[in-house]
């Protein structure tokens, strides 16, 4: 397949970038997309000229380090599949392809197709547990959990944090991320003693770091490479309202 | 290369069952007050460093914790897809502590240490207990109660999963509690650093040097203790299951300052990976193990058969794992699954374009299982396609993540046609030596995890890495490494201007400065691959004697080349990958140059280590227990310069015997 590309460069989040074209041939269709990457990147290093910079790790759809818009939508035309599991054989010989990094005001381009998540983290850290201590725990089976409630926790628990929600999202809102975190725990038993206190904290951090609103259009789900739904924006909203009406804490 | 013999492993005195609980009471504390002074360094945070970071946050330490993703969620562990093992005996199949101790120990083939594996026998209830607190949402039967399944080399199902992402929900499990004391402030997390040495002043380790990946900068930080869980070091063979960052450097720089490496050359091929598509590949994908619960292994009778699985009848396919292995059949351990594969493809019978593939087939298991539901559900004369569709929708519930990662690989629907699968460099059973404590040959520096050489032997079982990382980070290191702080209560803080930190810090500085100043026409890309192919023909699944020598001879070739040739684009003072690739592969090839030299030396085969020249008639491999039953512990002197430190393993609780699975 003979590929053109126009791929967006910038050398820190302190200057201007703009698109690169280039133009690749010999792409084999069983290539996932970042070897194609790897493939320019060879041949940019070989004319001497700078390799393109992304964020890559596990390269089997898991880590949520990989980070591609594509196209204008992240993660490429597929549904349910991250940048790195995406194949050549869904493009067409001749194509040309518009790769973009992450956009939004809560993450910061590093370098060319590289953005800063660190916000997500954050979030995290503001209440996306269960306080408790190793060595404290009581047998695993003492507390029975519904298969319904457990199966419907662990679909929410697969969030990978890659930020695809975000980059889809004309709000550049983290709802998504931040209600996957929010169900999983609320659903679950061992979540419930924080459960009001997690929805608010963790909802005001993501405020304090400049994720936009949620309208409710959708494209987080459609995008989200693991499909997390729509309805776990819904019941953090639930916690959310349910944990203002009782608290003045946050 | 010089030889010495007896390493002392410090394991406690007395009967196997008491050791670990007789070590915990007796081991000294560190009381509150002090342990706000004393500072530990966790670099990496997959399974091992999350939990050790969080757990001994927990406990008042102050930890600094460092990663080279851009977030500690990251980390490969999150990629474990079957499960992890614990002897709870929940489904009342005659499990216990002390078969979970024996297959494991059977299944590294008696190379492991008993002391370490009975205690991480011990642990491994605690550990599912400390995960579902923590709101990791394992399977779940109707009932309510914890699901299990069967994995590979036991007879019992010990198994704890979530679908086939158990990994990804242990480690955010960890990562949960991990920001939970970064959000404390307890734990200081430092993301995009790779560690790139460590500083030893007065014979103790007390600190490292890393790089800020986005600006370049080298920083120094002390600890009064450092652990590494940085993982394994399949990358060397280039291609591998691990995840594109995963390196040995941390390791390899622990090692070349002082820490033995036990046991290089126990690598772990997987049998059930996709397959090699062509040239361009730069890693390969696992399916799971548990996927040999139903899935049954199988290649043509005849040799060259090109037509597509599922048009091959019954009678013309050879199950080869049932013929071979009646009693544990398509469940053997990883490493015969993987060498019986081997054999069949050597012998012509593999099948797909390359030749190097056999099938795993989920037909009869579609019909079992669409049976199955059709007597749940009372139907008695269910048609073909009906019992085809339910079966199918079994299936998916229980792997549905693994054939569509299959599917969206392949382009094949596994659900139609059989899967194609080829054994795959998977994990790294070998590791830096430590000893009962997790500490290495170096005071104050630990190894957790799969860095470590620990408690696998020559084999892992399936589904206990995850076990081991837990045990080792929630379970052990919180206790063993009381035993050494409590003697650095009075120490105070490690002052980072001492002149061993600006020394070990220059030479850091003046490696990245040779890396970029070199500028030859090869990306260290290539050279990695180069690397790979060596350390995949030659030191691989099948090992012999020329093979390994010419290898060394390559290998030693290669660095030589490497540091005359390699061309590393961009700036120092930068986000650059390039420059963080070319670092690591210059590590992974003196490992690989060890690696072979380990091989060489253990003049049996074991486990996943294999040697041509020593296999039993039916091709099974053939230890040499009166010679070797021994760690291998190397000790760097110099540049292609070891000595070999032998830790002799004693067996007092079990019987040392061939390892069956027939």
């Amino acid at each position: 397949m003979h590929i053109k590309l126009k791929v967006w460069r910038q050398s820190n989040s302190n200057t201007k970038g703009d698109f690169e074209n280039y133009s690749l041939d010999n792409v084999s269709p069983d290539m996932s997309f970042l070897e194609m990457f790897d493939v320019l990147n060879e041949q940019l290093i070989e004319e001497g000229k700078e390799p393109v910079a992304f964020d890559h790790d596990c390269r089997e759809g898991i880590c949520g380090m990989c980070s591609m818009y594509i196209n204008g939508r992240p993660h490429g035309p597929l549904k349910g599949v991250t940048t790195c599991q995406l194949h050549m054989r869904s493009f067409s010989d001749g194509d040309t392809i518009v790769v973009e990094p992450w956009r939004a005001q809560a993450f910061p381009v590093i370098k060319d197709l590289v953005v800063d998540r660190d916000a997500f983290d954050r979030v995290i850290s503001a209440g996306g547990f269960v306080s408790v201590n190793t060595g404290n725990a009581q047998d695993a089976n003492s507390l029975p959990i519904p298969k319904v409630a457990a199966d419907e926790a662990f679909a929410a628990a697969a969030c990978i944090a890659c930020g695809a929600c975000v980059a889809a999202c004309k709000n550049a809102s983290a709802m998504l991320f931040v209600s996957a975190k929010i169900s999983q725990l609320a659903l679950l038993p061992q979540g419930q003693a924080e459960r009001s206190i997690r929805a608010e904290k963790m909802v005001a951090q993501m405020d304090a770091e400049g994720f936009g609103n949620c309208t409710n259009t959708g494209a987080c789900s459609a995008e989200c490479p693991k499909e997390i739904g729509q309805e776990n924006i819904a019941r953090m909203n639930r916690e959310y309202i349910g944990a203002k009406l009782s608290s003045t804490a946050v | 290369m010089a030889t010495s013999s007896s390493l002392d492993a410090k394991i406690p005195q007395g009967p196997i069952e008491t050791k670990w609980s007789k070590y915990k009471s007796s081991v000294p504390l560190v009381n509150p007050a002090n342990k706000r002074n004393l500072e530990i360094i966790v670099v990496g945070t997959g399974l091992a460093g999350a939990s050790a970071a969080a757990t001994l946050a927990e406990m008042g330490y102050k930890v600094k914790a460092f990663c080279f993703q851009d977030s500690p969620r990251r980390a490969h562990s999150i990629a474990a897809q079957g499960g992890i093992n614990a002897a709870k005996n929940y489904q009342n199949d005659g499990d216990s502590v002390y078969r979970l101790f024996y297959d494991t120990i059977k299944g590294g083939d008696y190379r492991a240490r008993e002391g370490n594996v009975h205690r991480l026998a011990e642990v491994s209830g605690n550990i599912i207990d400390q995960c579902v607190a923590a709101g990791v949402p394992f399977a779940r039967e109707y009932g309510g109660l914890l699901s299990n399944r069967s994995f590979g080399g036991t007879q019992v199902q010990r198994t704890f999963y979530a679908a086939g992402q158990t990994g990804q929900q242990l480690l955010l499990g960890a990562y949960s509690g991990l920001q939970r004391q970064v959000g404390m402030g307890t734990v200081q997390m430092y993301n995009r650093h790779e560690m790139l040495d460590v500083v030893n002043i007065d014979g103790k380790c007390r600190g490292i040097i890393a790089r800020n990946l986005i600006t370049g900068e080298i920083e120094r930080h002390g600890g009064h203790a450092v652990l590494l869980c940085t993982g394994g070091y399949g990358n060397v063979f280039y291609l591998s299951t691990n995840a594109m960052g995963s390196n040995v450097t941390a390791a390899w720089k622990a090692h070349k300052r002082g820490a033995y490496f036990g046991n290089p050359c126990f690598t772990q091929i997987h049998p059930t990976c996709i397959p090699v598509s062509g040239e361009h590949q730069s890693k390969l994908t696992l399916m799971s193990e548990s996927l040999r619960n139903d899935g049954r292994i199988w290649v043509p009778k005849a040799k060259n058969d090109t037509r597509p699985g599922n048009e091959i009848p019954e009678e013309e396919r050879d199950y080869y794992l049932e013929r071979r292995y009646p009693a544990f059949g398509n469940l053997v351990p990883r490493d015969i699954a993987s060498r019986a594969a081997k054999e069949r493809c050597d012998a012509g019978y593999g099948v797909g374009s390359s030749k190097l593939a056999v099938f795993l087939d989920f037909a009869a298991a579609v019909e079992r299982y669409g049976r199955g539901e059709a007597n749940k559900n009372n139907i008695a004369n269910a048609s073909k396609e009906d019992i085809t569709t339910w079966g199918k929708a079994v299936v998916k519930e229980k792997y549905g993540n693994l054939f569509d990662m299959y599917k969206q690989i392949t382009g094949e629907d596994p659900y139609e046609v059989p899967m194609r699968i080829y054994p795959a460099v998977h994990y790294t059973m070998g590791g830096l030596w430590v000893d009962y404590n997790l500490m290495t040959t170096v005071p104050g520096l630990y190894a957790l995890g799969e860095a470590n050489f620990s408690d696998h032997g020559a084999n892992r079982l399936g589904a206990s890495a995850l076990m081991q990382g837990l045990a080792d980070g929630y379970f052990v290191i919180p206790y063993t490494i009381g035993s050494y702080l409590a003697k650095e209560i009075g120490t105070g803080k490690i002052p980072t201007d001492h002149p061993e930190f600006v020394r070990v810090e220059k030479e850091v500085k003046d490696r990245i400065d040779t890396l970029m100043s070199i500028q030859g026409k090869t990306s260290p890309e290539l050279f990695h691959r180069r690397l790979g192919k060596i350390m995949w023909d030659k030191c691989g699944m099948a090992r012999n004697q020329q093979g390994l020598k010419e290898a060394i001879i390559e290998i030693r070739e290669l660095r030589k080349e490497f540091w005359r040739d390699v061309k590393v684009m961009g700036g120092k003072d930068e986000f650059n990958p390039e420059l963080d690739k070319a670092g690591r592969v210059a590590d992974f090839i003196e490992l690989g140059e060890l690696m072979c030299i380990d091989a060489l030396t253990r003049e049996e085969s074991c486990g996943g280590h294999f040697r041509e020249e020593h296999q039993t008639e039916e091709g099974e491999a053939l230890r040499d227990d009166e010679n070797f039953m021994f760690v291998s512990a190397w000790e760097h002197k110099a540049q292609e310069e070891w000595e070999l430190h032998k830790e002799e393993l004693i067996y007092e609780n079990i019987k040392i015997a061939q390892r069956s699975y027939k």
